[in-house]
């Protein structure tokens, strides 16, 4: 599955990097420690957290996550906006939980 | 003015703070720092500066310095400490983070582990903030607040899995203005100068975090100073005008 399906069926706020919509995901991630991210994630996950500090954009880049889904309804601050669009890294928000948007992903047959 | 070594441990809670020890009140924390032979310390609650007062009328005509302070969490859940030169500008500080602090219901006892003491160790009330919780500020706002009163911003125990810098960010933001990094006392301070070389020039500092009078002084730092004031360490954190940090 590709990041344009999940924005799709998950209905999915595109805050950075649009113009990767196409690439595919293998999997996903939930964490808010970026020192975890960082030793647990792999390569084309999706990264779900509620953090928005600037440094997300380097954990994604650092280990190629496929994007980073902000929960909660929470915005990603503008100079993370920027760095992301820079480093061609998408993130996107839902207003569900990381709870639920992790069950719906499932769901989606996307797994950890 | 002639420099020498003074004693610093700048990261010491009191009752005030919910996991601090209710026996931890100003006046008890000036008497164990004596004892320590500890020369300057600051007084740093979470979230809240409403026991500094008492800690600098408990030291008053001791030979221990104590400075206002306080230990922020930030929006990422990261503990930064503000060390402030006067009581007012931690008071102002601690206004902007009430604002900030989250209007959560807070058990009543919590409350009362929350717990304001005046410098004879009387008990004049009780913080019905939810001083656990994070503030709305980032790291970058609360080290900007803190540097906008004139305080000095140290990131607290970066080497800890909980509310540090790195655990909760994965590495030191390249762009967050800091004044130096605090280790807990599970490390010693040579370790911890091999583990984080790359964070230089940040210095790197170690005190107790302490939360119960037995913890006061476990870790500190030698500061090469003129007298113990802020801004004698403001030079020693940057290593200037023959002020240093010499050893722990």
């Amino acid at each position: 599955m590709n990041l344009s399906e999940v924005v799709q069926r998950m209905n999915l706020k595109v805050y950075a990097g649009r113009a990767e919509l196409q690439r595919t995901i293998a999997g996903g991630y939930a964490s808010d420690l970026l020192s975890d991210v960082m030793a647990h994630s792999r390569k084309d996950q999706l990264w779900v957290t509620l953090q928005v500090h600037p440094n997300i954009i380097a954990v994604a880049v650092l280990k190629d996550l496929a994007a980073i889904v902000l929960v909660n309804g929470r915005e990603p601050a503008a100079d993370t906006i920027e760095q992301a669009e820079q480093k061609k890294i998408t993130i996107l928000g839902t207003p569900l939980s990381t709870f639920d948007f992790a069950g719906k992903l499932y769901g989606l047959g996307i797994k950890g | 003015m002639a420099l020498r070594r003074f004693r610093a441990d700048l990261h010491i809670h009191s009752c005030l703070s919910p996991c601090g020890e209710l026996l931890n009140s100003p006046l008890r924390i000036v008497e164990r720092a004596l004892a320590e032979g500890l020369e300057v310390i600051a007084l740093c609650d979470h979230n809240t500066a409403e026991n500094a007062r008492a800690a600098l009328q408990a030291a008053h005509g001791t030979g221990l310095t104590v400075l206002p302070g306080m230990e922020i969490t930030s929006e990422e859940e990261v503990h930064i400490l503000g060390l402030f030169g006067s009581l007012k500008s931690a008071l102002q500080v601690q206004a902007e983070v009430y604002r900030r602090l989250p209007r959560l219901p807070v058990k009543e006892s919590v409350v009362q582990d929350q717990v304001i003491v005046d410098s004879n160790d009387e008990v004049r009330g009780f913080n019905p903030r939810c001083l656990m919780a994070a503030t709305g500020l980032g790291v970058r706002e609360v080290v900007d607040l803190v540097h906008e009163k004139g305080g000095l911003a140290v990131a607290s125990h970066i080497d800890r899995e909980a509310f540090g810098l790195i655990s909760q960010l994965g590495f030191i933001p390249p762009d967050l203005d800091l004044d130096a990094l605090e280790v807990s006392p599970l490390m010693t301070l040579a370790d911890a100068r091999i583990k984080y070389a790359s964070c230089a020039p940040l210095p790197l500092v170690q005190f107790s975090d302490a939360h119960s009078p037995e913890e006061i002084g476990r870790a500190s730092t030698g500061l090469w100073l003129g007298g113990p004031t802020l801004d004698e360490i403001r030079q020693a954190f940057r290593a200037e005008n023959g002020r240093r940090i010499c050893d722990s």
